[in-house]
């Protein structure tokens, strides 16, 4: 996934800082809920109005926005029985009526397409930016999109469909959603080449979706103050040391982190008086780390057991890899080493030893 | 030839995955049959749960409903699924509530899912539901962060073969509303169901779960059809391929051991095999009740689609790296304990000594996953 570098820091002091604020905004603000599917047609807009409508029936005050072309005859259905501020048409391109929604004032509005340009001149350049106004007046919004338009899927997209969207949405956008909804069918495929395509593009979403709950779910757990991991993500951390075989302990981690589409981190702590030998070692295997696009920190601190578990601690660690030196021969005792503290202080963690 | 064809298809299985009671499980179930109905497939609901849900029951209305069978157990009458009535009614589509069900003792057989292979296995195709907490792999994970130890547990090979797993989403917060608004259980039940899996951060955390669940599953699918005649895997040290090896015993820890074992070689497409280490022939170092336990382990292993032997051998470290060496091992799996009782001769522990004599492997000691750590 590409969502590795955004997501680090996610358990630091500063990020519940940012949580409390975002709360605190989040008071204030109207409520932003996305409706994500895989491909068109497989049902979001659907699932959208009639969320709008079950809510207009239990009293919300619910106004639509935008509606796609061609919508199906339940959609028009629903259509019918709601309020409407339609688009405005400038050129041929459905613009939001920002200023009529904002005099309205609704609880609620439905945007159906989220990914739309708005034509030079508008009052923001992109529909998700009228969405934002929108929401800060406090207007909660409901919207869908389809994952072929958030912009950081489009090398993706273009690898598996050989074209991309010029209209997209910002990942950093939908992350940013009170609530995500996926939705979800199997693919109704007509060639296998297709089959295999909208399985991609529906894992993706999945996936996708997946990783913007683990951060709700983190940001839940820090505001509440709770230290412990679900463990939902595998996150795999890779201890480096000058003389561990580093190339197949991170080689490793990284296919585990892919298959299990979690994520690989790899940490050293520093020692004082390495021979230039084995910096030079610890630099090639830093170097390694890179390759392997694992997040890399550099760890200080008299105990190394304890820093590496305060770190795996931080960052929801499920397994850690170590290297374990053998040329002791077999009696020699692991009682008392680094490694039997490692294994006896990993709570829920794998430790997994690489012989070197 | 057709009607031989006809008679040996099997049925397609078809699982609504949620993560909690009242996503909408039953409802998109009971929808999409009633649009095959519509389309002229000939749909049978075989078991149903209305949980005095009124939108869910109305869809129930103009189906077809097999009558339940009525079970005598220990003075009360039960209900089930009568499998059975479903075979000899033959139609094209059934539909299955609460694929992870354990049926009443004394029932042909034990777990719902296994009615369902019959059903399966006679050419008729089911819709089902579950919720990824039922998943056997899961088991400790939800026990350690919820403190529930979900009883009725569904092997992930069972779903991961199912022909579709769709993801049936609503948001924790929806969710919640229902529940308050009463939609989901009557109040009493509700406020009950608020203090246990109904927390917020447990539903967010098993609705991740769930994604990610049926994320996996239709990747393994799409694999087997991009790929379908994978490379035989005999070659022992074959490079790229690995081959998981578990050392059990008749500890509890071994379960846990099990569990995480298989979901790890199911991710990496791994071999995964388990072995106990005797001391003797006929186990007679183990009292009566480890020797049940024991066999409770390897059973369990067994079900969850793994291979096990008993190792003969003096040194359980010894024994077990050489047959991971003969065997094309390349990781090995154990408990902190190490799985065995009392077997720390060389006064090192089991896993250390494996450590040591495994120069050729990867070690893998698993966390204890049976102990709840405190939480919220």
């Amino acid at each position: 996934m590409s969502t590795h570098d955004d997501r680090f820091s996610r358990r630091d002091p500063e990020a519940l800082l940012r949580d409390v604020e975002a709360t605190e905004r989040a008071k204030r603000r109207g409520q932003l809920k996305i409706f994500l599917g895989y491909a068109s047609r497989v049902g979001k807009s659907f699932r959208l109005f009639d969320e709008g409508r079950r809510r207009h029936e239990r009293g919300e005050d619910v106004v639509i926005a935008a509606v796609q072309p061609d919508a199906a005859p339940e959609i028009l259905q629903i259509i019918r029985e709601l309020e409407v501020i339609g688009c405005q048409d400038l050129g041929g391109i459905p613009v939001i009526d920002v200023p009529a929604l904002l005099s309205r004032r609704p609880q609620v509005c439905l945007i159906d397409g989220l990914a739309y340009d708005n034509p030079p001149g508008s009052r923001h350049g992109k529909r998700y930016e009228d969405v934002e106004e929108l929401l800060q007046a406090g207007i909660s919004v409901m919207t869908s999109i389809n994952l072929e338009y958030i912009d950081d899927q489009q090398d993706f997209v273009r690898e598996l469909l050989g074209r991309t969207k010029a209209q997209t949405v910002p990942h950093d956008f939908i992350n940013r959603a009170d609530e995500v909804v996926v939705v979800d069918a199997p693919p109704e495929a007509d060639s296998a080449i297709r089959a295999h395509q909208l399985s991609q593009l529906r894992q993706r979403a999945l996936l996708l979706t997946a990783d913007v709950v683990d951060q709700q779910l983190e940001s839940y757990l820090r505001l509440n103050g709770i230290q412990s991991s679900w463990g939902t993500q595998e996150r795999i951390l890779v201890c480096m040391t000058p003389r561990a075989n580093a190339a197949t302990m991170l080689a490793s981690g990284r296919r585990n982190a892919d298959r299990f589409h979690g994520e690989l981190f790899a940490v050293y702590v520093t020692q004082e008086n390495l021979t230039p030998e084995d910096q030079m070692a610890l630099d090639r295997n830093v170097t390694l780390a890179r390759a392997q696009h694992a997040r890399i920190d550099v760890l200080e601190g008299r105990d190394p057991v304890g820093v590496i578990l305060d770190y795996a601690r931080l960052h929801g660690v499920t397994q850690i890899f170590v290297g374990h030196n053998l040329r002791r021969g077999w009696r020699a005792r692991i009682s008392g080493t680094p490694l039997d503290r490692l294994v006896r202080d990993a709570e829920g963690m794998d430790v997994r030893v690489f012989p070197h | 030839l057709t009607v031989a064809a006809e008679a040996s298809r099997r049925g397609r299985l078809k699982v609504f995955l949620g993560y909690a009671a009242g996503v909408g499980k039953t409802f998109q179930m009971l929808s999409e049959a009633q649009e095959l109905k519509h389309q002229g497939v000939d749909v049978v609901v075989g078991y149903f749960e209305p949980h005095g849900r009124r939108d869910t029951i109305a869809l129930c209305d103009s189906l077809e409903t097999i009558p339940r069978k009525v079970v005598e157990y220990r003075d009360s009458r039960l209900e089930e699924m009568d499998t059975e009535a479903i075979l000899h009614r033959r139609p094209q589509v059934a539909v299955v509530d609460e694929f992870p069900h354990s049926n009443v003792p004394g029932s042909p057989r034990p777990k719902r899912w296994e009615d369902v292979h019959i059903l399966l296995e006679a050419g008729i195709d089911v819709l089902t539901t579950m919720n990824v907490q039922h998943l056997e792999s899961l088991n400790d994970q939800i026990w350690q962060s919820t403190g529930v130890r979900v009883r009725e547990t569904v092997p992930d090979w069972v779903v991961k073969q199912a022909d579709e797993v769709v993801m049936v989403d609503l948001t924790p917060r929806a969710l919640l509303n229902r529940l308050e608004r009463g939609v989901v259980y009557p109040p009493d039940r509700a406020r009950a169901a608020l203090q246990n899996f109904f927390k917020e951060s447990t539903l967010v955390a098993l609705r991740e779960l769930a994604m990610r669940q049926t994320a996996y599953v239709a990747e393994s699918r799409q694999a087997d059809k991009d790929a379908p005649y994978p490379a035989p895997a005999t070659a022992a040290g074959l490079y790229g391929h690995e081959r998981l090896l578990l050392v059990v015993g008749p500890a509890p820890s071994s379960a846990a051991l099990i569990r995480r074992g298989r979901r790890v070689a199911d991710y990496l497409r791994a071999d995964c095999l388990a072995v106990y280490v005797a001391g003797t022939a006929d186990l007679r170092e183990l009292t009566l009740a480890e020797r049940e336990n024991l066999d409770r382990q390897l059973n369990f292993a067994r079900g969850l689609q793994i291979e096990t032997r008993i190792l003969k051998g003096s040194d359980v470290a010894e024994t077990v790296v050489n047959f991971a060496r003969l065997n094309g091992v390349t990781h090995i799996f154990v408990t902190r304990q190490g799985g065995s009782v009392n077997r720390s001769w060389f006064g090192h522990p089991l896993m250390q000594q494996i450590v040591n004599l495994a120069r050729d492997m990867q070690v893998t000691i698993v966390a204890d996953r049976s102990i709840r750590r405190a939480t919220s």
